[in-house]
């Protein structure tokens, strides 16, 4: 028995309306499928290009145990991705192609991974505020209405916790050392903070994805309530840190009950989204690389199967 | 340049006395290579004591198209719900 069109696209609206997750080989809208393979592949992209900013350090590490929390924070990195690529997959994406359409820069990433680590400090404030603001955009998608996704996501929130755990450990620590440390810590917030503010993407006016995937259930809170949302979290922590958030604005505004800010510099934002920013040049080059160095291992295991296959047949 | 590493469909053991559950997916080049990157990919923090691992294309599932008329044989008998028989409160134990 085959269902119409109409009664599809009502069964659709009607799982949506309930709340009910969305599976994988259930009708959707083309529009739907497209959106959420945009997101998920672009929200994977992230975390295999986000490794490579904090994978910097790891030779570099100063002892042991900074070394070992870092190589499994980038590790963890590219399980996220993983998790997504794979949801991407239940929505008939490919993989291969998906890579292939990163490393040619026709899918983006988020531009936070576009900056530079230039010290150790760069790597813990990246925990605190780049995760911090990651968790803050994440926690939502937990509920979002395509079930595959949400469920990566609620592996991922539960490993982020300790992405920004230890970076805000870390930064305590070099606080407690001597000034030169004290001063590497504000430099990365000062350099950090801004571009944090942006990860949550454009203004709720100016943003042409957000209307549709809130009707979809897809994202559950506007691009300016998470921003909000990630100041008044971060401003106690920054408190408690004794850094200084690079914003002369920032102050509490009590009949809001939220902390107000300043204006953010979007051209900025639109410079390093279009492929200008600092680092975007040398992060697909170095993806790119790792995917082409890699091919023989790929094609070899491929041919190991192939003959293991044929010795068993 | 594409790799043909098929699909694999993760299951996952949490401890003993769970059933496996669907994890996810992840591509390898032959069953023995599908489980180590199973175990890497989704056993990082002990979620697992056991893994199946099985190529999504072996996999046969009933068609969403149909899923009302396919069980719809189950959704008519009442009957088979302790909750279909009235017995009295003063009964005990059942």
């Amino acid at each position: 028995m085959t269902a119409t069109m109409p009664d599809l696209e009502q069964q659709f609206e009607q799982t949506i309306e309930r709340d009910q997750r969305i599976e994988p080989r259930d009708w959707v809208p083309e529009a739907y499928r497209t959106t959420m393979i945009r997101m998920i592949a672009q929200h994977a992209h992230s975390e295999i290009i986000g490794m490579q900013p904090e994978g910097n350090w790891i030779t570099r590490a100063p002892s042991l145990r900074r070394k070992a929390i870092l190589l499994a924070k980038v590790q963890d990195e590219a399980g996220h991705g993983l998790y997504l690529y794979s949801a991407a997959e239940t929505l008939g994406a490919d993989r291969g192609e998906l890579t292939a359409k990163l490393i040619a820069g026709k899918q983006k990433y988020s531009s936070i991974f576009n900056y530079p680590t230039l010290t150790f400090a760069d790597v813990g404030v990246i925990g605190w505020l780049v995760d911090g603001a990651a968790i803050c955009n994440q926690v939502p998608l937990c509920r979002s209405s395509y079930g595959p996704y949400a469920r990566a996501m609620i592996r991922i929130c539960k490993e982020e916790s300790f992405h920004q755990r230890q970076g805000y450990e870390l930064l305590m620590t070099m606080m407690r050392g001597t000034e030169e440390q004290r001063r590497m810590v504000q430099d990365a917030t000062n350099r950090w903070w801004w571009p944090s503010l942006m990860m949550f993407g454009p203004p709720d006016a100016d943003s042409s994805h957000t209307a549709q995937s809130m009707a979809w259930k897809v994202k559950r809170h506007t691009n300016d309530e998470l921003r909000q949302r990630f100041v008044d979290m971060t401003v106690p922590q920054a408190e408690a840190l004794g850094v200084t958030l690079p914003d002369p604005h920032l102050r509490w505004n009590a009949e809001r009950e939220h902390y107000d800010f300043g204006d953010i510099d979007w051209s900025e934002f639109k410079q390093v989204v279009s492929g200008n920013g600092p680092c975007n040049a040398q992060r697909i080059a170095h993806r790119r690389k790792a995917h082409e160095d890699g091919a023989w291992v790929r094609e070899a295991a491929a041919a190991h199967a192939a003959k293991l296959r044929e010795r068993t047949a | 340049m594409r790799s043909d590493w098929p699909l694999y469909e993760v299951f996952v053991r949490g401890k003993r006395g769970l059933n496996h559950v669907h994890v996810g997916s992840l591509h390898a080049a032959d069953d023995e290579m599908a489980l180590h990157h199973a175990r890497d990919l989704y056993t990082r923090r002990n979620e697992g004591v056991s893994i199946w691992v099985v190529k999504a294309a072996d996999i046969t599932a009933s068609s969403p198209d149909e899923k009302d008329p396919f069980f719809a044989p189950s959704a008519d008998k009442v009957y088979r719900h302790p909750t279909f028989y009235d017995i009295p409160d003063d009964v005990p134990h059942m």
